[in-house]
């Protein structure tokens, strides 16, 4: 294929990716761009030119050692859920947007660490970069059969190299503020992750089913190469002990490397997104790799001795049978994961140079003075130009330094440089002892230690084992063979180098820390790391700082980075939050903090600390104090929480309180009304029985004798009624409050009824009632309090014998039994009950809804009375009744006869 | 002769005042409840009403509005007897139109010279 028509190709291919990112920077909320799929392709970046084409080589050359690279993070993937959350909740509220601005913030805002880490990175990542654009190089040739030129101007990789390093400087730098999340690129770089991902499996496909005849065809072709079984076993425990670093030195890479530390925590959206992401990104990890294997040998079986480089096979087969489509999709899919890592990595890079080295070291004095567009346009500048040349300077590595290597190799150097931040950053998050100083002493010495047994060695070219020095170590001294730092033989370079120096690195950060405590600053903010969960609704409250600060200084130096409308707002929310005056004209920690947190994603941690230091005047603390003002804000916490959980109580019982006084109220009205009611029951006997006694009294001599006789009587049978009256009020009183026992016997219930019925036969003869007893057919014996249910039908029968009509009165009694309980149903041809009072007749003293109208039967008690002895029995009492037939009273007993209950 | 309603449903009550009237020279109607007392008004015009307030279908109070609505009954005196004895009954009871508001118990003998005082 021709190199036009490739790049055309690529031109194409790159508007599009440019289309998309354009698209979601413009639908920044849509659901499109933030869900957590998006999320976790975008993590994907992790998956570069080095795995696309690298894995292949690997596995060609050396058989299983490309898998510990996917293996690593896989094991520790899962951990996220507890480690990553936590990176992303100190991130979030510290508004942190690099590595750098994380460990430099943990141990006390340090200048002099965020610049170490940022040079680390630099270290670290250029190579990485130039890789990229070396896979870009290489296959470019292959699909387009040239060779590189020497020239760098009739380069096209050159070309290539500028038009990307111009967009991700444009794209890269929309916003002054860094920890902004930058859609575009991320939806870009999902994308990407998808489509290389299907170029891969695509490949693999036509090679495992097309080139040949699946798995076990190529499994079969392969295992008669050469070295075959050599290459795919582990091969005994050293070769075991190497597998092992490497696994730990990806766990790390997944954790540190800058461009997992943006997309996986700086451009998190929501907590959330990691579940989704915990499953998805190793399952594509496990998809990358399915082919990896067939690919490589694949390639072994079909170029055999012709000594092509292995990194290339997924190229060199579809063009060895002339696929052409299939070879360019391939390249796309590389040539995507190249520039995805390229663009996120020189963006983090950039920012960490930015905000770590240029304005902390450069020009954060000068920014003190101007207005905030002249402070932002020089902010974004010094990030596009940093993007810039630190894509063109990974371009002259590659083209100087790089050429030779294998894309294994120099990704791996990448991890170990970077591995060197791994004892300082896990120490921040769980060590509250780690300091500044030991983190610092680490990072030199591990570097250090890389440098000489890795980076010298490759930087000048002396990998070949022949060398010397190499062979016999400086100066002859043995112990110093880079490759073989003290004697230590059987560790491959890469995990030679990563021992040594992580050994080194890790024993100096504890001890150094152990030794010199660290500031009152850096314990500070070790308590907010490690304890962030506490601190997360309001970390200003765990900052601690004393001195004289003015609102309006700092103010001022927030409105030079943010402009006046976006400082207003900012002091607004902060002033609603935490309910301060806004009259208030001196600053706290709190506001302190809340300030450099605002400064922090324009200009990075310890920038935000000396520009925000340079108004106030600061008090020295001691560490003693530092910790005890903690252990205070940690206590207030608490303190807080319990107070919010004991109010909720409070309020619960205050509900609960509320209720049981309406209850109250509503039972003190009732109380009012019964006692109202009795009153008047009572008056009205006493009533009749003064009238007459003032009569007899005062008419004494002229009264005929029939009248006094009345008279008389009327005052023994009111007297009667009001003692009648007494005993029921009585009687509701003991059943109400319990005093009254029910005593359960076994009777026969036709017979207590018939006895009731004998008592009252007087009265129902005096009005000609027909009186019905309908028995049941067999003798129906109950368990029951006779003299109580005695009283229930008496009462209910003198009800009855109240309402029946004067004329033509009829009371039927009905006795029915099911499984479940015996009925007795009393029922008189009277005028009827109305519905609406079918259930307060049963209430003591019912009265109407007019007040002054009398209850139709009773005394107001006897229904009253006869609810409660039927419901001491268990049993129900009901009245039914249409207009035009009278009223039937129900009452229940439970059933003892039924053979399950016996 | 004046004429006298009582209106209550306790017989033993109605039967000491129809007594005690008789004697003082009343002609007495009796009604045992509201309506009942409406339609003997219906015939008859009373010059004192005793109106019990606690009776079954038609209270006192009711049966008072309906007299005040009748242009006929304007002159009768109208009395309320009852063991309602709270200021609030009363108050409602005075201010419907009654001349009087007794409450039980009573002194007959004080009740009848209070209907006396009324219909001179």
């Amino acid at each position: 294929m021709s190199s036009i028509g490739l790049l055309l190709i690529l031109a194409l291919y790159v508007s599009i990716l440019f289309y998309i990112a354009h698209w979601a920077e413009k639908r920044s909320n849509s659901k499109w761009t933030t869900n957590p799929y998006i999320y976790s392709f975008s993590l994907a970046v992790y998956c570069t030119a080095w795995t696309y084409y690298g894995s292949i080589g690997v596995a060609a050359q050396s058989g299983l050692s490309y898998l510990p690279i996917y293996l690593g993070p896989i094991i520790i993937i899962p951990t996220w859920m507890i480690i990553l959350k936590r990176i992303i909740r100190i991130s979030r509220v510290n508004k942190i947007s690099s590595i750098a601005d994380f460990i430099s913030l943990r141990y006390g805002n340090s200048r002099f660490l965020g610049a170490l880490v940022t040079l680390i990175c630099v270290f670290g990542v250029l190579p990485y970069i130039a890789l990229q654009l070396k896979s870009i190089s290489d296959t470019f040739n292959i699909v387009t059969n040239t060779q590189s030129s020497s020239n760098t101007f009739s380069d096209t990789t050159t070309y290539v190299c500028i038009a990307l390093a111009l967009f991700a400087s444009y794209y890269g730098t929309k916003y002054v503020d860094a920890s902004e999340k930058r859609r575009g690129i991320v939806t870009a770089v999902a994308m990407e992750s998808i489509l290389k991902l299907v170029f891969f499996l695509i490949i693999g496909i036509y090679v495992t089913y097309f080139v040949f005849d699946g798995f076990d065809d190529i499994y079969a072709k392969a295992a008669l190469l050469d070295s075959f079984d050599k290459k795919n076993t582990i091969g005994g425990l050293s070769e075991g002990i190497n597998w092992f670093f490497l696994c730990v030195l990806s766990m790390f890479a997944i954790f540190l490397l800058p461009r997992q530390f943006h997309t996986a925590i700086v451009e998190n959206n929501k907590e959330t997104h990691i579940r989704t992401a915990i499953w998805l990104f190793p399952l594509y990890l496990l998809l990358f790799n399915i082919f990896v294997f067939p690919i490589a040998w694949g390639g072994n079986i079909l170029f055999e001795g012709q000594g092509l480089n292995a990194d290339t096979y997924s190229l060199l087969i579809p063009q060895f049978f002339n696929n052409n489509t299939l070879t360019v999709l391939v390249f796309l899919g590389g040539f995507s994961a190249a520039i995805s890592m390229i663009i996120v990595s020189s963006i983090s890079l950039s920012t960490m140079l930015s905000n770590n080295l240029l304005i902390p070291y450069g020009f954060v004095g000068s920014l003190e003075n101007t207005s905030q567009e002249k402070n932002n346009k020089r902010i974004l500048n010094s990030r596009k130009i940093a993007i810039f040349s630190l894509i063109i300077l990974a371009y002259f590595i590659y083209r100087f330094f790089v050429l030779d290597y294998s894309l294994v190799s120099i990704g791996l150097v990448s991890f170990v440089v970077i591995a060197q931040l791994a004892p300082a950053f896990f120490g921040a998050l769980f060590w509250k002892r780690g300091s500044k100083k030991g983190a610092i002493t680490g990072i030199v010495l591990g570097f250090l230690v890389c440098f000489y047994t890795l980076l010298l060695p490759y930087a000048i070219g002396i990998t070949s084992s022949s060398s010397a020095f190499l062979q016999k170590g400086p100066w002859a001294i043995e112990l110093l063979k880079p490759f073989h730092l003290f004697g230590l033989d059987y560790l491959e370079p890469i995990q030679n180098a990563f021992f040594w120096s992580m050994l080194l690195n890790t024993m100096s950060y504890l001890a150094v820390s152990v030794s010199f405590k660290g500031n009152y600053r850096e314990r500070n903010y070790a308590e907010m790391f490690v304890d962030i969960d506490k601190y997360i609704t309001n970390h200003e409250n765990a900052f601690v700082w004393k001195g004289t600060a003015y609102i309006s200084d700092i103010k001022k130096v927030l409105q030079r980075f943010l402009g006046e409308d976006r400082t207003k707002r900012a002091l607004k929310i902060f002033n609603l939050k935490y309910n301060i005056d806004k009259n208030i004209t001196t600053a706290d920690a709190r506001f302190i903090k809340f300030a450099e947190n605002l400064l922090t994603g324009h200009i990075g941690t310890a920038s935000a600390k000396i520009l925000i230091s340079s108004v106030i005047k600061e008090d020295k603390i001691s560490l003693p104090e530092v910790l005890r003002i903690l252990e205070e804000s940690k206590e207030n916490i608490i303190i807080n929480k319990k107070l919010t959980d004991t109010s909720n109580e409070l309020k619960k019982i205050s509900d609960q309180l509320k209720h049981a006084n309406r209850e109250l109220i509503k039972k003190d009205i009732q109380k009012d009304e019964f006692l109202d009611t009795v009153t008047h029951e009572l008056r009205t006997p006493i009533t009749a029985i003064r009238a007459a006694t003032e009569i007899l009294h005062d008419d004494d001599d002229e009264l005929p004798n029939e009248l006094r006789k009345q008279f008389l009587k009327s005052i023994i049978s009111e007297s009667d009624r009001l003692n009648r009256l007494i005993d029921k009020i009585l009687d509701l009183e003991k059943f109400e409050t319990g005093k009254h026992k029910i005593y359960l016997s076994k009777n026969n219930i036709s017979k207590t009824i018939k006895n009731t019925i004998d008592s009252v036969i007087q009265l129902i003869n005096n009005k000609n009632i027909a009186i019905i007893f309908n028995e049941a057919s067999e003798e129906i014996k109950a368990f029951y309090d006779e003299e109580r249910i005695i009283q229930v039908v008496h009462n209910l029968l003198s009800n009855a014998i109240k309402f029946c009509p004067t004329k033509d009165g009829e009371i039927t009694i009905t006795v029915t039994e099911n499984n479940k309980d015996i009925a007795v149903l009393i029922h008189n041809n009277g005028k009827g009950i109305k519905v609406e009072e079918f259930e307060p007749i049963f209430d003591k003293f019912y009265q109407s809804r007019n007040q002054n109208v009398k209850k139709p039967v009773g005394s107001g008690l006897g229904l009253a009375i006869c609810k409660q002895i039927i419901e001491h029995h268990k049993g129900n009492i009901w009245v039914e009744s249409d207009h035009t037939n009278g009223a039937t009273f129900i009452f229940t007993l439970p059933n003892y006869n039924t053979p399950e209950k016996q | 002769m004046k004429k006298i309603l009582i209106v209550d449903d306790e017989p033993n009550i109605v039967m000491s005042l129809e007594y005690t009237f008789k004697k003082n020279n009343f002609e007495v109607f009796i009604a045992r409840d509201g309506q009942e007392a409406l339609d003997i008004l219906n015939k008859q015009l009373p010059d004192v009403i005793i109106l019990d307030v606690m009776m079954p279908m038609v209270d006192g109070f009711a049966t008072l509005e309906e007299i005040k609505k009748d242009e006929r009954l304007q002159h009768c005196k109208v009395i309320f007897l009852s063991a309602k004895n709270k200021e609030k009954d009363i108050e409602k009871g005075l201010s419907l139109g009654a001349n009087l508001y007794v409450t039980k118990p009573f002194s007959i003998k004080k009740l009848v010279e209070q209907v006396q005082e009324l219909i001179q």
